[in-house]
């Protein structure tokens, strides 16, 4: 089972005593604002566990895989990750299946 | 953005919300993603992204200082994929209005 926005709003409520609805909407406004952040242009840098960057890629070639067709792939602004030291310690001494 | 800030903005927009609350409440939804990670437990957040591990088969590398050659176990990254909001909207505004990245 993959973690999901109700898991997180459980969490909330249990550990924080702040009531359901409250801990859905500060779920929901969490990921709203770095969303926005990232929208308006900005790096999104979360100590601990990872910086939310943007990236502008120019126009390049590309092809319809199904037919074979040249069509250029737009100049677009794409998000990337880059996980914190610490998370990337954390993750790698993860031994096993991962989902 | 960093972290204060998110919290500073979180808790100006939820002023019923007492601060202390907000800014626990980052601090454990980032605990808590990383805790899944560190797990192998998959992250879904439908239009924002979805976070999984990769794994880095192991590799020999080579020590800087002395060139000596080392084996270097296989590990698990994090990684991210954006989903189909935040990959509209990061590129909408920025197509539009040819914002640069501040």
């Amino acid at each position: 089972m993959a973690l999901t926005k109700a898991d997180m709003a459980e969490r909330l409520f249990e550990e924080l005593g702040i009531n359901k609805r409250e801990a859905k909407e500060l779920v929901e406004i969490f990921f709203e604002e770095i969303r926005s952040a990232l929208e308006r242009g900005r790096q999104v840098k979360l100590s601990g566990f990872g910086n939310f960057d943007l990236r502008d890629k120019n126009q390049r070639p590309g092809r319809n895989p199904k037919t074979g067709e040249e069509i250029p792939i737009t100049a677009r602004r794409v998000v990337t990750f880059r996980p914190g030291q610490k998370l990337k310690a954390r993750v790698d001494d993860f031994e096993g299946e991962p989902q | 953005m960093t972290k204060s800030e998110l919290i500073e903005i979180l808790s100006r927009k939820r002023s019923d919300i007492l601060y202390k609350d907000v800014e626990q409440a980052v601090k454990t939804l980032l605990e808590q993603m990383s805790e899944s990670l560190s797990s192998g437990e998959r992250i879904e957040i439908r239009g924002f992204g979805s976070f999984s591990l990769h794994f880095r088969p192991p590799r020999v590398g080579r020590n800087p200082k002395t060139g000596d050659a080392v084996t270097l176990a296989g590990k698990h990254v994090p990684h991210f994929k954006p989903g189909k909001e935040l990959r509209e909207r990061v590129n909408e505004c920025y197509s539009e209005g040819g914002s640069r990245l501040l």
